[in-house]
Parts: C-alpha cells; sequence; structure tokens
C-alpha cells in the first residue's frame, strides 16, 4: 500500500448524502490548500481524513498506514488516526483552561511529561501567561492558537485546518498567516487546509486542489493552477472572467507562439500544441495578462496582441477600479481590475478609448 | 400534619430521581446524536405523559401492571407481593410518568453542545467514556440538573397517577399530595392548609436553588466567541 512517493494520499468516491469525487495528495512538510466555493465537500473531506465521517467508497493511506481502504474493510477511528485537527470554530473546551484544553490531548503522554509539554507548546505559539484563562476570556487570535498548539502537542501524523483564518479579524490574520508560514518550516507532517480564500492559499500553501460540487478539478502549484487553470470551471473558481472563444489558427514553433483568431483579432499564445489548427478554443486572459494606457499617453510592451477597446463600465472598488470594456468583434466584455491611482492618471471613464496589450505568456487556452 | 406521607413523598422522589438520572443521561445523548428512522415517534412517545391526562395514564398503568396483567403476574411470582397499591408499583409509575420531565432537558442539553466539540474531543484520542465524563457532561450539567430538579419537584406533585397506581394506603403509597386530599374530604382544613404550604415552600426552595445553582453553570460554560 502506497501513495506512489507522497507521504499522504486520499481517494474517495461517493453519491450520498453528498457527491464527491476526490483525489489528492501531500507530502511531509508541505502545506496543501483546499480551495473551493462553500458547498463544495472541503470540510467534508476534511473530517473523512480525520476519521470523523466515513465516505462510500475510496482509500485514506498516511505514511506507512492506511486509515481506510473500502475495498479491503479498513476504517480506523480518529484515535488511531492520531491527526491535530483545528476546527473551523477551533472546537476548544469552553469548560477548560488553555492549558487544561491541550492537556486534555497529552493523554498517551506518560503523566510526569503531560504539563511541561503543554506549557512549552502554549510557550511556542506565544501564550505564555495565559495558561488559566478559559476560552471565553481569550480573543479569536489567542484561540486559534490554542487550538493549534492542542492539535500540535500531540505530535500528530499531520495536521488538518478547517478554514482557520475565517473567524478572525483582518489585522490578527496578517499575525496569524506569519506565525503559521513560521511553523510550517520547522514541522515535517504533511498539512491539508481548507479555504474558500484563494489569496490565503496562494499565501501559504506549497500544493493547492481545486474543488467544485465535491469533485477535485486541479491539483498542483498554486501560481500554476493560476496561470494554467485545467478547464473553464477551474478558472471561474480562481475568478477569472475573461473567457472567450476563438479559432486555433497554426503553431509557430520557431517562435513558440501558439496564434488564434477571436473576435476581428489575431491573437498569439505561448505554444501549446494541444490542439490542432482549426479547433474551436476557449481561451482566457487573466487580469495580471493586461496592461493598458490611455491613447496618447505611456507606453505599451511589445507583443503580438495588441487591441483598442472601448470603456463601458467603471466600478471603483476601494483602491482598484474595476473596468469593463468592449473591443471589436467580440460581444463579450473584457474585464480589467485596475489600480485607482492608474485609473486617475489615465483618465480611464466611460466611453473612453485606449490600447491594450495582452502579454502572450499570460493567455491560456483552456480544455 | 401527616409526617409519614411527607416522607414517603420525599423518597419517592428521591428514589425517582435517582433511577431517571442514568436513564436521562443515556436516552437524552442517544437522542441527541443518532439520527434513526422512527426518531420522532420515540421522542412522541417519551413526550406522552406530558399530555395525557393522569387518569389516562393512570389506568393504563394500573391495567398493565396490574395482577391480572403479564407484567403484574410476574412480579407477584418473582417478589411475592402486587406491583399496584404497593410503592414500588408507585416508583415504577413515577418513573414512567416523570421520563419526559426527566429526559427532554438532558436532550436539549446534549443538543446543545456543538459537534466540532465532540470531533475536538476524538481528534484529542479521547474515547468514549472520557469524552461523556471530561466534555459532554460537564457541559450538559445545567440541562441534567433541571431534570432532575424538575422530576424531584413533579413528584412531589403528582396526584392523579398516584391515587390510581398506589389508591391512598398509609405509609405505603400515600403521598402528600393524597394526604391534602385525604384531609380535604374530611374537612380537616387546618391540616390540609399546614401540608399545602410546606409542600409549596418545599417545592420554591427546590426550584430556586437549582435554579441559582445551574444558572451559573451555564454562565461558566459560554461558548467561545466566535
Amino acid at each position: 500500500m502506497s501513495c506512489h512517493g507522497a507521504d499522504f494520499c486520499l481517494t474517495i468516491q461517493q453519491h450520498s448524502p453528498i457527491f464527491l469525487d476526490a483525489t489528492f495528495s501531500c507530502n511531509g512538510g508541505q502545506l496543501l490548500a483546499l480551495v473551493g466555493p462553500s458547498g463544495s465537500g472541503k470540510s467534508t473531506l476534511l473530517r473523512m481524513i480525520a476519521g470523523l465521517s466515513r465516505p462510500a467508497t475510496g482509500q485514506i493511506i498516511c505514511g506507512d498506514s492506511c486509515w481506510y481502504d473500502q475495498a479491503q474493510g479498513i476504517w480506523c477511528s480518529p484515535q488511531q488516526r492520531h491527526v491535530g485537527f483545528v476546527p473551523q470554530h477551533y472546537g476548544l473546551f469552553p469548560h477548560m483552561t488553555a492549558l487544561a484544553n491541550i492537556l486534555a490531548g497529552l493523554h498517551h503522554l506518560p503523566d510526569h511529561k503531560r504539563e511541561p509539554c503543554a506549557r512549552e507548546w502554549l510557550a511556542r505559539v506565544h501564550l505564555a501567561g495565559l495558561e488559566q484563562r478559559r476560552p471565553a476570556e481569550l480573543s479569536g487570535g489567542q484561540q486559534q492558537r490554542v487550538a493549534l498548539a492542542r492539535a500540535l502537542a500531540r505530535e500528530p501524523s499531520m495536521l488538518l485546518l478547517d478554514e482557520p483564518f475565517a473567524a478572525v479579524d483582518r489585522a490578527t490574520r496578517e499575525t496569524l498567516y506569519i506565525e503559521l508560514a513560521e511553523l510550517k518550516r520547522e514541522l515535517s507532517l504533511p498539512i491539508i487546509m481548507v479555504t474558500h480564500d484563494l489569496g490565503e492559499a496562494l499565501l501559504l500553501a506549497d500544493r493547492m486542489t481545486l474543488l467544485s460540487h465535491g469533485k477535485t478539478l486541479q491539483s498542483g502549484h498554486p501560481r500554476e493552477i493560476l496561470a494554467r487553470p485545467v478547464n473553464e470551471a477551474a478558472a471561474r473558481l480562481l475568478g477569472i472572467r475573461n473567457l472567450f472563444d476563438g479559432e486555433l489558427l497554426r503553431h509557430d514553433e520557431q517562435a513558440e507562439l501558439t496564434w488564434f483568431r477571436s473576435g476581428d483579432h489575431l491573437l498569439a499564445c505561448r505554444l501549446d500544441a494541444r490542439w490542432a489548427p482549426g479547433s474551436r478554443v476557449r481561451w482566457m486572459a487573466p487580469n495580471s495578462a493586461i496592461r493598458l494606457r490611455a491613447a496618447g499617453q505611456g507606453s505599451l510592451p511589445a507583443s503580438h496582441n495588441q487591441l483598442r477597446i472601448t470603456v463601458r463600465g467603471v466600478l471603483e472598488l476601494g483602491d482598484e477600479v474595476r473596468i469593463t470594456a468592449a473591443f471589436a468583434g467580440q460581444e463579450l466584455p473584457l474585464h480589467l481590475l485596475v489600480p485607482f491611482r492608474l485609473a486617475q492618471k489615465l483618465d480611464l471613464r466611460v466611453g473612453s478609448a485606449t490600447d491594450v496589450v495582452l502579454l502572450e505568456e499570460g493567455l491560456h487556452i483552456l480544455n | 400534619m401527616d409526617w409519614p406521607a411527607l416522607v414517603l413523598s420525599l423518597r419517592l422522589g428521591g428514589l425517582t430521581v435517582l433511577l431517571l438520572l442514568p436513564l436521562a443521561i443515556i436516552v437524552g445523548r442517544w437522542l441527541a446524536y443518532r439520527h434513526f428512522v422512527g426518531k420522532s415517534l420515540v421522542e412522541a412517545m417519551l413526550a406522552l405523559p406530558l399530555v395525557l391526562p393522569p387518569t389516562v395514564v393512570g389506568y393504563y398503568l394500573l391495567t398493565g401492571l396490574g395482577g391480572s396483567s403479564l407484567i403484574g403476574q410476574w412480579w407477584e411470582q418473582f417478589f411475592g407481593q402486587p406491583l399496584v397499591f404497593h410503592f414500588s408499583g408507585l416508583l415504577l409509575a413515577s418513573l414512567i410518568v416523570n421520563i419526559p420531565f426527566a429526559v427532554q432537558p438532558v436532550n436539549r442539553a446534549f443538543e446543545s453542545i456543538p459537534q466540532e466539540l465532540r470531533d475536538a474531543a476524538a481528534c484529542c484520542g479521547m474515547g468514549f467514556w472520557r469524552t461523556l465524563l471530561t466534555v459532554e457532561l460537564p457541559l450538559a450539567w445545567p440541562g441534567v440538573l433541571t431534570g432532575m430538579v424538575l422530576t424531584f419537584a413533579h413528584t412531589l406533585g403528582e396526584f392523579g397517577v398516584v391515587l390510581m397506581v398506589g389508591g391512598n394506603i398509609p405509609g405505603e403509597t400515600r403521598t402528600v399530595a393524597i394526604a391534602i386530599y385525604d384531609r380535604v374530604q374530611a374537612f380537616d382544613f387546618n391540616a390540609a392548609g399546614s401540608m399545602s404550604l410546606l409542600l409549596l415552600l418545599l417545592s420554591l426552595a427546590v426550584l430556586a436553588v437549582a435554579g441559582g445553582w445551574a444558572r451559573p453553570a451555564g454562565r461558566r460554560h459560554v461558548l467561545p466567541r466566535r
């Protein structure tokens, strides 16, 4: 029984009570982010890994031990799996002090080792001195730290975090990000974090798995997934709104470019030989691939993909401006997210026309 | 003042609480965490004594436990005494009538413990007993206490079922409530009045003390800020 080189792997299929068709793996020292919208089955999968819920079919393997194998009738209880689990609201026992909460997870240690271990972990998460506080007397961030300390003090075989930053304010979240990133460096166990926040995944994860309606769409390095989503569903999950139809024209292997037509435009992207010339394709332009300038101002990088767009809508969102623009031959608008100062400087308002460049390396043809 | 009746009432109340406590915890927890077909029917059956007139419950208990019933005959063969018109029958009736008073608050208390805490307990390596004793019961304690107090107070005040199943045998089945009725029937209003006042004060004291006891406990166990 092996994970083909990974320290943890999971395959689960079931139709009820909720549909799941998930496969992913994670290595020791890596943080895998399970990303998907609410109701996509992320938390259910996490509970299945912890042994709190039983899948219909599949296999869960961690290191040398098989935790679940439907075919062989193997099932380990949460107690046998020895995982560190931090639920969304931390699951701290409200009638126990911070110290007692950590001690509650240390019954596998001999008596005399428990308290020093619990105190050491409280100090490690910067909570020395708060041992006797009950959870209600701690802030959200402190509660999260106690929960993390409780999970890690058990020396678990893996760490599971369910939306760990959802219940804390923004300032605390920033601090906790840094702390988790530092902690991750010191730990050699696989960490799986469930989140619906893509930014959080990009910030902390070494690997990312996209989930939609219980199905894993794509796994890989977060930046790689963001740049090359496997299909339209994955692209939409990543918040990419510029998705258009086109027709593939030819591959230019010397220039390492693939040419395609979309609307009235001839566009080029990095060589992608998966499709034959003449195929209908769906392509995407992430915001990072769009460069713009107002007519008569500034300069554009050299590119084959220069378009003239007309601004149709401007929506200010804090320090950013969301712009919708039309371009020749396309019914669907192009969406741009521009820093507020740049939008001001370029005088982007409804009706104004400007040139944009779509960087070849940023454009991507979807499956 | 009919002291033997008061002692009998207190004994009946105490024994009912003692015997119903484990049952209420087992059934209340089971109903809180298990989902099965026919659960609402089970819950309805457990709540029946709340809505039925005591005479109806008394009638079924009398016929179900009487000398001509299977249970009654078996009991008499085994213990050499009848179940009805005897303290043991009274206790059994009291247990049955008080099931909703004991089970419902305990059930609600277990239900109010978030799933997350029980998940966390399992992931902390706690087994069934340690979770029950160190996590669930300390958190469900106010509900358990409420259930037990309600049961005790209700047993002191129960009249219809007691009269139907136990009758009015001094020292055996005559509780304070029956004794008061008995005294009123005999136009002995002085005795009825003093016993009524005692029952009133006793019930009030039990409810007040238990209420004061359960509330700080409930407040102490507030769930973490979200």
